[in-house]
């Protein structure tokens, strides 16, 4: 039978407790291998860490933050009875932020059908980069075990993977051991635009890194050069500062490779004209395919985007930027974009949530009444009307969430014993109360 | 509580009822004998309906990714397709690729309480069964697809005992909480993951140097040995290829007496015969189907319109995208475990090959035999929405219906066809054979689909009508676990429905082997690729039922 799992759930002293195959919550790859200490409540990371693992682990939470209604402790069921209240009155009510995992999610979802809300996450801007490609051409993706086992080239496009996806290159790109090729082949990585720092691409099974910086603006006209060589035009001159030669080269490879796989996180395009950088690198995988294998890997997945994106796509048939307002959902990826309508002053309420720490997304500075749903200590311009402080999944308690290749999800488990409230107990009290 | 349903007219052909008038008992969600002593609590009655058990669809792609994908890339499939909140309904949207919610409530309201996702790849099983505990009112279950992993390939590569392979496929279905096995494209995902573009029957691995032919006998005689009931689930080679006939008929006659279900029967039989090189197959495989009785099928039916086709096949799915429409499209590399491809379809009744393919689906019901070995689907959304049922229901039932029909095709494909000359007309019998009885004894579903003493109460009233698709649309009542959940039409009650599971023995030293294969290659674990009954219970609010399986041998 399998070997017992150490610490399935914290015993009740919380002491020297060590969880095994923990799931890390904090950016979207979503690694599964990490050992977690519970010293009488506070954890520390004790393998397979890494500093966004740490931020988030090892953070110490103010386990007793009292929920709030307009600055002064309340209970938590007065707090939710106010938050009923307002988003009752409400005519159109705005839920953003949404960093919370599936089962939160879904809670949030059956709350704005309800109450006729809108529904968006904090990093949408990010997932419409890719969005808007998935729904004009399509595309073709690998996911992180394929892309450990299979990818012989990778080009990472203009993302500092050391920041947002700090284990991509020990886990993926450079594994211990691979199922296909030679058993100790080098792989090669095209660090495309200004990127991670060519130093921080490291690994035994890291063989050539090719350094190819442009500025971020430029890497849509440099993938539209890779592109064109490959249908053979001329090289007329570098572009982007990267000589034509080398572009043809670049190509070349490509052309060459075995499995090529192309590797961007879209919360790290922030140059106009990303969203093409997207559509050309689809195409250039979609050209290869012609004659060799080849594929996307998109490393998005903070903050719990790929859970929110997806439940919403299942619930509602689109991937966030919905409105229930009219009974049904509704979706414009322009209307419906919750920093957008606060800026320009619609919607009558915020409800914000973020509970995967105090960090990664306060909400936004707004006129309108707000209810804030997050992780105790979160940064706020002003005393809410309503503040719930919420549970961390996968820390606090269990949940699942969706990996950045929207394919494989994972289960969080509770680590320590805090007392703070789940976003699914809490939205559901909300609804049941409206 | 005793509910009587008074005076129907009762089509329950797993006990031999063909449309004898008698009353239905049921007590605490449960059918029970009639007892004319027994005080009755509430009478309902049906007298001049028509009682059959609740619908089953074993065959429908209603949960995981892929269907989450085709969602997220067709914004324009749900415009115009939305349903408004009530008071008990959520919202949702879609017509081909509906949002879970709307595809659990409009399932209900067609008469079906349970549905089964064919295509889960194990590691995308936690997904798939999140997206089935949002789709409410059916009991579902899903099938593990093998065939393409890269564990089961390095088994068969290296000769591995067959008792481990037995281990492993019953593993699988423990750890991704299946309730059967499909294999599509066998090996072929995988292989064109190596850039193979084909892998026809006898074609070998380009890299593990097996064939289509050993992984299906090897998966077939597995899961026989293990207990499974439900023979392996096959979407076979070469699908949606003109003259893929030759390679269906190989596939029955390898098989030599194995239990296999053959999916979507029509999309493989295609001949290469005619000015266009495209003909139809459908008597060949027929004639093969009706002597082989360790085969069954479901046909996969094409109706006419705008669909998306979604499927674990990236290679054929790749292959077939130069048909999309619109012209958008996704294929995955997944996992070392399979793929998908998604690829939007608009069949069109004025196109030869659409129309012919329409024909040749009818054609294999009508010329098919056995109804308990031939099921009523159109692999939804691959050859149409679901909603079609009543519509594909009414072709088979009516002759003159149909051959209306046929005389709005592409008229080459009206010569191409024998459909003109078939006068078999479906029976309600057979109806209820293949839409509820047959289904559910394939997948060893032992209280569904049927309404002896004993059975789970899931039962559809209809109001009898000559037009067969106005009286498949909407039930007069349906209950489910004994309690009316739809009447007229409309959702009267919430229901979360259970999920089917089956659980052949395995030695656990598998686990052993798996544990160091996850460590070494895999990005997920081996305890967290395993989906937890505490999933399915806490997280999706759903109940898991654990059928029984044979003795392994």
């Amino acid at each position: 039978m399998p070997a017992p799992l150490q610490g399935i759930s914290p015993n009740e002293s919380g002491q020297n407790q060590t969880f095994r195959s923990v799931t890390c919550p904090f950016c979207g790859l979503h690694c599964d291998d990490l050992v977690i200490r519970n010293d009488a409540g506070r954890l520390t990371i004790a393998a397979n860490g890494c500093p966004r693992a740490a931020a988030g682990f090892e953070r110490v939470v103010a386990a007793d933050a009292s929920p709030q209604i307009a600055g002064r402790d309340a209970t938590l069921a007065d707090a939710i009875a106010r938050a009923a209240e307002l988003i009752g009155k409400a005519k159109l009510p705005l839920y953003g932020g949404l960093g919370t995992d599936v089962e939160g999610m879904r809670a949030m979802m059956a709350l704005a059908d309800r109450s006729g809300g809108v529904v968006d996450h904090v990093l949408s801007n990010a997932q419409y980069r890719n969005v808007g490609v998935l729904q004009t051409r399509g595309w073709i993706m690998s996911t992180l075990t394929e892309t450990r086992n299979r990818a012989d080239l990778i080009v990472v496009v203009g993302s500092d993977l050391s920041i947002h996806h700090p284990r991509f290159y020990e886990r993926i790109a450079s594994p211990a051991e691979a199922m296909f090729g030679e058993a100790e082949a080098k792989r090669t990585i095209v660090l495309l635009g200004k990127g991670t720092p060519a130093g921080d691409v490291k690994g035994d099974r890291i063989g050539e890194v090719l350094d190819l910086g442009c500025a971020p603006s430029d890497i849509p006209g440099v993938l539209a050069a890779v592109r064109a060589a490959l249908h053979g035009a001329p090289s007329t001159g570098p572009v982007g500062g990267i000589a034509a030669d080398t572009i043809a080269h670049l190509a070349e490879r490509c052309r060459n490779a075995h499995y090529s796989v192309f590797v961007w996180a879209p919360q790290a395009l922030t140059f106009d004209g990303a969203d093409l950088a997207v559509h050309m690198i689809a195409d250039i995988v979609r050209d290869l395919n012609k004659t060799t294998r080849s594929a996307g890997l998109s490393l998005g997945g903070n903050d719990g985007i790929a859970s929110a994106a997806s439940v919403c796509s299942w619930q509602s048939g689109y991937p966030l930027r919905v409105s229930f307002a009219s009974g049904a959902p509704e979706f414009d990826p322009y209307r419906f974009e919750v920093r957008r309508m606060l800026a320009e002053g619609e919607g009558d309420l915020l409800v914000w949530v973020a509970s995967f720490g105090p960090d990664p997304s306060p909400p936004p500075e707004t006129k309108l009444p707000t209810i804030v749903l997050g992780a105790p200590g979160i940064r706020l311009a002003r005393a809410p009307e309503v503040f719930i402080p919420l549970g961390t999944p996968g820390l606090d308690h269990g949940g699942r969430l969706v990996r950045c290749d929207n394919v494989v999800s994972l289960p969080l488990r509770k680590l320590r014993s805090t007392g703070l409230a789940t976003l699914p107990d809490v939205a559901g009290a909300i609804t049941a109360a409206l | 509580m005793l509910t009587k349903l008074k005076g129907g007219r009762v089509y329950d052909p797993a006990n031999g009822v063909d449309g004898v008038i008698r009353d239905i008992y049921v007590r605490d969600g449960r059918i029970v004998t009639a007892d004319a002593t027994a005080k009755v609590d509430a009478e309902i009655d049906v007298t001049g309906r028509i009682v059959m058990a609740g619908a089953i669809d074993p065959h429908t792609h209603i949960g995981g990714g892929k269907m989450t994908i085709a969602r997220t890339m067709l914004p324009e499939d749900h415009r115009g397709h939305e349903r408004h909140r009530s008071d008990i309904l959520r919202s949702g949207t879609g017509f081909a690729v509906p949002s879970t919610l709307a595809a659990g409530y409009r399932y209900a309201e067609m008469g079906y309480t349970a549905c089964f996702e064919p295509a889960m790849l194990p590691a995308n099983a936690r997904q798939a069964h999140m997206e089935m505990g949002d789709t409410p009112m059916v009991d579902k279950g899903a099938f593990a697809m093998l065939g393409s992993d890269d564990f089961l390939l390095r088994q068969m590569a290296a000769r591995d005992d067959f008792e481990a392979i037995k281990d492993y496929i019953a593993w699988t279905m423990h750890a991704a909480q299946a309730i059967a096995v499909k294999v599509v494209n066998p090996g072929g995902i995988s292989a064109f993951k190596f850039n193979q573009r084909m892998l026809d029957l006898d074609e070998s691995h380009v890299h593990y140097g097996v064939t289509p032919r050993q992984i299906l006998r090897t998966l077939s005689k597995g899961l026989k040995e293990l207990g499974v009931t439900h023979p392996l689930h096959v979407h076979g080679c070469n699908l949606g290829v003109p003259g893929n006939l030759g390679t269906t008929l190989k596939t029955i006659e390898a098989m030599d007496g194995l239990p296999v279900h053959l999916t979507h029967i029509q999309f493989h039989s295609y001949g290469t015969e005619g000015d266009n090189k495209f003909s139809s197959g459908a008597a060949q495989v027929a004639e093969l189907f009706n002597k082989h009785k360790n085969v069954s099928m479901d046909v996969g039916q094409i109706l006419f319109g705008q669909t998306c086709t979604a499927s674990g096949d990236s290679m054929r799915q790749y292959g077939n995208t130069k048909s999309a429409n619109p012209k958008k499209w996704v294929c995955m590399d997944i996992e070392c475990d399979a793929g998908c491809g998604v690829v939007p379809m608009k069949y069109r009744d004025k196109s030869f090959v659409n129309a012919l393919q329409w024909a040749i689906g009818l054609e294999i019901f009508l010329l098919a035999d056995d109804p308990w070995r031939v099921f009523l689907t159109t692999d939804h959304p691959n050859g149409a929405p679901f909603t079609t049922y009543p519509h594909l229901i009414r072709l088979l039932m009516d002759k003159g219906f149909r051959r209306d029909m046929l005389q709005k095709i592409h008229p080459d494909a009206q010569k191409a066809s024998i459909v003109g000359t078939l006068d078999r007309e479906y029976t309600l019998y057979e109806i209820a054979i293949m839409t509820r009885a047959g289904p559910a004894r394939s997948l060893g579903l032992k209280d569904r689909g049927h309404l002896g003493p004993g059975a789970n109460a899931d039962i559809t009233v209809y109001k009898d009508n000559a037009d067969r698709e106005a009286m498949f649309t909407t039930p007069e009542y349906v209950f489910k676990n004994g309690e009316i959940i739809v009447r007229d039409g409309r959702i009267t009650k919430v229901v979360q429905g259970a999920t089917h599971v089956a659980r052949p023995d395995y030695d656990p030293a598998i686990e052993k082997r798996l544990r160091d294969y996850f460590a070494r290659y895999h990005t997920v674990s081996f305890d967290n690729f395993k989906v937890g009954d505490d999933e399915i219970i806490q997280h999706d609010k759903g109940s898991i039922i654990v059928q029984p399986t044979g003795a392994r041998v």
